[in-house]
Order: C-alpha cells, then structure tokens, then sequence
C-alpha cells in the first residue's frame, strides 16, 4: 500500500495580504499529490497553530512580505512547542527575507527558509525530504 | 485636412494660450526638429475613430494635446517607514533630489485601521509604511510640506476616508482652505478583496465609504482624486496585462455605478477619477496596454456610463515599475529593468510615475537606492528626448496591433464578469481571484522551466552572490509609538472625543448619512484613526470573506 499523502499546512500570519507567493506554493505542493490546508490572510499566531492542530499536518510553511517575519516566525514555533508539537513536524518560510535573518529562523527551529526566485520544484522537494517522518522513527 | 486633426489643432492653440510648452521648439541632440505629434498625411476615419489625436476622445495617443512637452509627468517615489518623522526626513531628501510629488507608504496596521499601540499590530509598526494614528501624527509626517504647492498621493484604501480627514484637518490648522489640496487617495477597497488584502469592513459599507469621498471631494476638494482605480496590485499578483485593464474597469464601473445609485451625477465625480497601472518589462505589450486603457475606459465612460463631459471620459493614471519583476539574484540587474519598465509608462503617456528601488525584492528602499530610482526617471524626462514628441510610437504597425489586441482581450474579459453578475458578484464568486491565481502559477512554471528567462535567475546565474545592505527598520519604534500614544490620549478632552465619536456611530447607522464631515469633526479633537475604524466596525461588521486557496 502506498503511504498516505503529505499534510502541509501553509499559514499568512500577521497583516500582510501578499497571498500570490504562498497560494501559488499552495498549487504546487497540491499538484505534486500532497493535502495542502492554506489559512488565509492576516491570521495571528494564534489561529495558525490551531490550523495546524486541528488538521495535524507533517509540515507548516510561512510566507510573510511586510517584514515582520523576525516577529512571527519565532513566536509561531514557539506556540507549536507549548502545544506539543513536536521535531516531527516540519518548519518552513518564505518571503522577502535579508540574508542576515536566515540564521536567526534557522535557530528558530525553521529547517528551511525560502527567499525570492525560489523554483518551485526546489520546495516540492524540500518538503518530500523532510516531512512526514513520523512513522519512520 | 480631416476634421479631427482641425479639433487637434485648435484643442493646441487653446492649450498653448493657457500653458505654454516647455521650450519654443524641440529639437533632437542633433539638431533636428521633433514635432508635437505624428499622423499620417491623409488619416481616414478608421483613424481618428480608433487613434485619433492626443487630448481627444478616445485618448489613445493621451489624454492631452501636447503631453510633457506642457510639463514633465510628475515623479513621485512612494515612501514611508518607521515614524512620521523619518518618513518627513525622506521626503524631504526626496523633493532636495528632485522629486516634483509626494506619494505616502502607510504601514499596515494604519492601513487596516489599527492603531500603532493594538495588540494586532505587533511586529508590524512602521514595516512597510509610515505608521499614522493621530493628528499630531499627521502634522509631524507632513511638517514643512506647502500642501497648498506639492500634491500629495496616499495608499490608503479601508482607512481611506481617515486619512484624507487628517489631511483636511492638518490643512484647517494651518489656515489653508482645504479646497487647495492636491492628491490622491487610493480608496479603491475592490481590488483589496481580490488582491491586496488591507480590507476592513464587508463590501456594501466599504462602496458607502468610497461613494461619501466621491461626494465630499466633489464640492470641498475639487482639486483631489478621491479614488485611484489600481490595477497595479491585480498585476502584482500575478494576472496578465489585459486582465489588468479587465478587472480594474469592472471595479470602475461598480464604483461609478454605486455613486450613481446613491445620488451622484456622474459628470460630477467622474472627472476626480484616476487610474494606477503596472509597468512591467515587455515593453511594447506595456506601451499598447496604457494606450489601450484610455480607448476602453472612454468608450466605457461614454457609452456604457452616459458620461457627457470629455473630463469624464479621460483616463488619468499613475505608473509604477513591477515590484514582482525585481529579482533577488544580481540585484543591478534590476536597475535596468525599472528604467526599461519606466519608459514604457513614458511612452504611454502616464501622468505620474514611481520606480523601485533595486533592493526592493528583499526590503524597503535605501534612500541610496531610491534617489538611484528617482534619477532613472529624470534621465527619461530629460536626456532621452522621447517626452517632446506626443505618443511617439503611435502609428507604429506592432504597437497598433497589439494596442487592439490588448484592447479586445480586457473587452472579452469583462464580457465574463458581466456574465458573472457585475464585480461584486463576481470577487464574491472568486472569478478574478481564480483568473489571477492561474495566471501566476503559469507565469511561475514557465521560469522554472526556463521557457520564460529571466536574467540572473534562470539564465546567465553567477552562483552565490553577496547581498547589498538592506534598509532596515528601527526596532524601538514600537515601543516608542506606544509611549507616544499613551501620552496624546492622556493629553485630549476626552468628553469631546467621546461625543464625536458618539456622533460618528450615529451617522453610520443610518444609511445614506454623510460620514467624511464627522470623520474630519472626530480627528480635529483628537479621536485616533483606530477609535474611528473601531466605531465604524462595530456598526458596519469585518469582513470575513474568505481568502481560500
């Protein structure tokens, strides 16, 4: 039997309504047979870490373009950590992040960190590689 | 001589008499005459129905009869970030370099009607725009300003009408009659359901909002455009160049059709309209799409709308270079691509014109990079001599062809959202969405296959490559706006802010009632912008439309 199809949840936390990145993300990890459950603009940490319970995704990627990502990111995995949620899921972003704030994300517990000009296929395979590990251990 | 070129030439001698052009006669850098405009010998009526003559219906070639050769577009760079009085500093470098405009970032919680201090503003203060929650605010951002001389563009749209109150009440405090003013507010909420994002209120109060400024520019500022119908943004994410014109006329036509319905003659407001377009890097596809926009709109005004005065007709709009297009890879490269993208706008004949910075794909402009962007376009306007002849590639076989191309296809398409029920059903049902949504993901997959090049990216890549510095915003500005506001509401008369707030609550429950005189009323004693969207919230709802993929 085949394994049961990746769950990613792709989250737009805070004010900014740049959605073209992410649904577009959205198109893809769908067109290559994962469940993709996209929040919506403006949602707070809040309501994304409940997104991602409820739907117990294997992986959450982050778009944000307004610059706060240093504010939202590490906050987000900080709630998933209170929650419980666990290494086994997959933490990745993306937006108009300056080099210089890539390790910071990283350190945040963010496994990839996607900048502009980023094929597609390059974060298709990043999430085939690096989610959906939990019935491996 | 055929009638039409007659009109031109006396619509010319009139002009001429009013507003002389820039020199007595243009030459090129050889030295040889450049004429105001060229024509065929003998144009025949297909001619002058569908190209005609700049200044004239259908405004193909402009929407004036000599264009820049009266006066240079207005360059008008859009900044703002941190406080208002940083974003003050950078205007002022902006107009010491040059700049003839002003065009204001807001940062999102003021754009979405929050102020600097709620919870739902955290780590969003001053980002992307100029936070502005108060009069003082508004006094500090535009101290030193003449806003009796410069015209003042603003990206405001759910907010809108608090914004253009603090304008009026900075103006009324420094005994300026407001009808002085010049500008624009953005207010186009339709285009922020279907692409932008910074909506507020459902869509029924939202088009009371925008048809109330309609109504009170019409008589106290007639010199403002109180709404900017943006196809910039639909562009932005992701849909083609005539989808573009497509979705912004079908936002046009619902404006003009609510405002009509609500009382408004439409040669009244008609001619405050102004339009925003995408510049983008195909630059006679960009060229044939700004022509294009003016033949539809004015059929559009004419036939459709039963507009009767030519003002009504004439589609004035701004440009700005594709922020979509600027990579983040051999960002220079960029550098080359905003000055392609401008003079497509230039040779579009566009009334005022933004260009990004290089960095731009990464963060906010450096005031390096933006003075860079600002001498892009003053190297247009004053070396490369295409501003002293009108519509200068009108006429040619490929930018004819694909104006009408262009021009057909946006037709086609609003063809759809009539089907569709008009623009409200339509951005209800999803169709733009979906339509725009496509088109990106296309757009996204032809680079990834390389079918599409992009330069530096797909093509032509050096590998790893250092980053510029990047602008970065102030981290205490926060902290510091809380303190401040803190302090402003501390200071007001609070029985007074409470009574027009009162007031204000009691205007938006009853329908048809005027809103702008109370906003105006409220901020001149010190309500901040987010009480004022507070208040309209609890009458009129939040939007809560979906944004599903």
């Amino acid at each position: 039997m085949s394994a049961p199809p990746l769950r990613v949840l792709i989250g737009k936390p805070g004010l900014d309504g740049h959605n073209r990145g992410a649904r577009v993300i959205c198109q893809a990890l769908r067109d290559a047979g994962m469940e993709v459950i996209y929040t919506g603009i403006r949602r707070s940490p809040e309501q994304v870490v409940e997104a991602a319970l409820t739907e117990d995704v294997d992986a959450i990627g982050l778009s944000n373009l307004s610059g706060a990502h240093l504010s939202l990111f590490p906050r987000i995995a900080a709630l998933l950590r209170e929650a419980g949620v666990g290494d086994d899921v997959l933490l990745f972003c993306g937006g108009t992040i300056p080099a210089e704030d890539r390790q910071p994300l990283l350190d945040a517990g963010y496994k990839g960190v996607f900048g502009p000009d980023t094929p597609l296929e390059e974060i298709v395979r990043f999430v085939r590689e690096n989610a959906g590990r939990r019935d491996e251990r | 001589m055929s009638d039409a070129r007659t009109e031109y030439d006396r619509l010319v001698a009139k002009t001429l008499q009013r507003a002389p052009e820039r020199a007595p006669a243009f030459t090129t850098a050889s030295g040889l005459p450049r004429e105001r405009v060229h024509a065929p010998a003998a144009p025949d009526a297909a001619w002058d129905e569908q190209i005609g003559w700049p200044g004239l219906y259908p405004f193909t070639r402009g929407i004036q009869p000599t264009l820049y050769r009266g006066r240079h577009w207005t360059m008008r760079q859009y900044a703002g970030f941190g406080s208002p009085a940083e974003t003050n500093a950078r205007f002022k470098a902006l107009l010491a370099a040059g700049q003839t405009g002003l065009s204001v970032a807001f940062d999102l919680p003021t754009q979405i009607g929050y102020d600097s201090d709620a919870s739902i503003a955290a780590g969003e203060v001053g980002k992307v725009g100029v936070p502005i929650s108060t009069l003082d605010d508004m006094e500090e951002l535009l101290d030193g300003i003449p806003l009796d001389e410069i015209s003042i563009s603003m990206t405001i749209n759910s907010s809108a009408a608090v914004l253009l109150a603090l304008l009026v009440a900075v103006a009324r405090r420094r005994g300026l009659d407001p009808a002085c003013l010049r500008g624009t507010t953005q207010n186009d909420i339709l285009k922020e359901y279907v692409a932008r994002g910074t909506f507020r209120f459902p869509i029924g109060p939202s088009m009371r909002l925008v048809t109330d400024t309609f109504r009170y520019c019409s008589t106290a500022l007639p010199r403002w455009n109180p709404i900017s119908i943006s196809g910039y943004h639909i562009r932005e994410a992701g849909s083609t160049a005539p989808q573009e014109l497509a979705f912004t006329f079908a936002d046009g036509i619902a404006y003009v059709e609510a405002a009509r319905a609500a009382g408004l003659d439409v040669d009244a407001f008609m001619p405050q309209l102004s339009f925003f377009f995408a510049a983008h890097s195909d630059l006679l596809e960009e060229v044939a799409k700004f022509r294009a926009a003016r033949r539809l709109w004015a059929k559009i005004a004419r036939h459709r709308l039963g507009a009767k005065d030519p003002q009504s007709w004439r589609c004035r709009f701004h440009v700005q270079t594709g922020g979509v297009t600027l990579t983040a890879r051999q960002p220079e490269n960029n550098i080359i691509r905003v000055a392609l993208q401008a003079l497509s706008a230039v040779l579009g004949g566009c009334q005022s014109l933004h260009t990004n910075g290089m960095d731009e794909a990464l963060a906010l402009p450096t005031e390096a990079s933006a003075v860079l962007a600002l001498r892009t376009q003053q190297v247009i306007a004053y070396e490369a001599g295409v501003a002293d002849t009108v519509d200068p590639l009108g006429g040619s076989f490929a930018v004819e062809d694909l104006t009408d191309r262009v021009e057909a296809e946006a037709a086609a398409l609003l063809e759809k959202v009539d089907a569709a029920g008009g623009m409200i059903a339509a951005i209800e049902a999803g169709l733009p969405q979906r339509l725009i949504q496509q088109a990106a993901y296309d757009h996204q997959r032809a680079v990834d296959s390389g079918a599409r090049v992009v330069v530096g990216v797909n093509r032509f890549e050096t590998g790893e490559e250092a980053q510029p510095a990047v602008f970065r915003v102030d981290p205490a500005v926060e902290e510091a706006r809380a303190t401040r506001l803190a302090a402003f509401r501390a200071r007001r008369d609070e029985g007074r802010a409470r009574a027009r707030l009162a007031a204000l609550e009691a205007a938006a429950n009853k329908e048809g009632a005027p809103l702008v005189e109370a906003i105006v009323d409220a901020v001149l004693d010190q309500v901040t912008l987010g009480e004022v969207m507070g208040t309209l919230a609890g009458v009129f709802g939040e939007y809560a439309g979906a944004d599903h993929y």
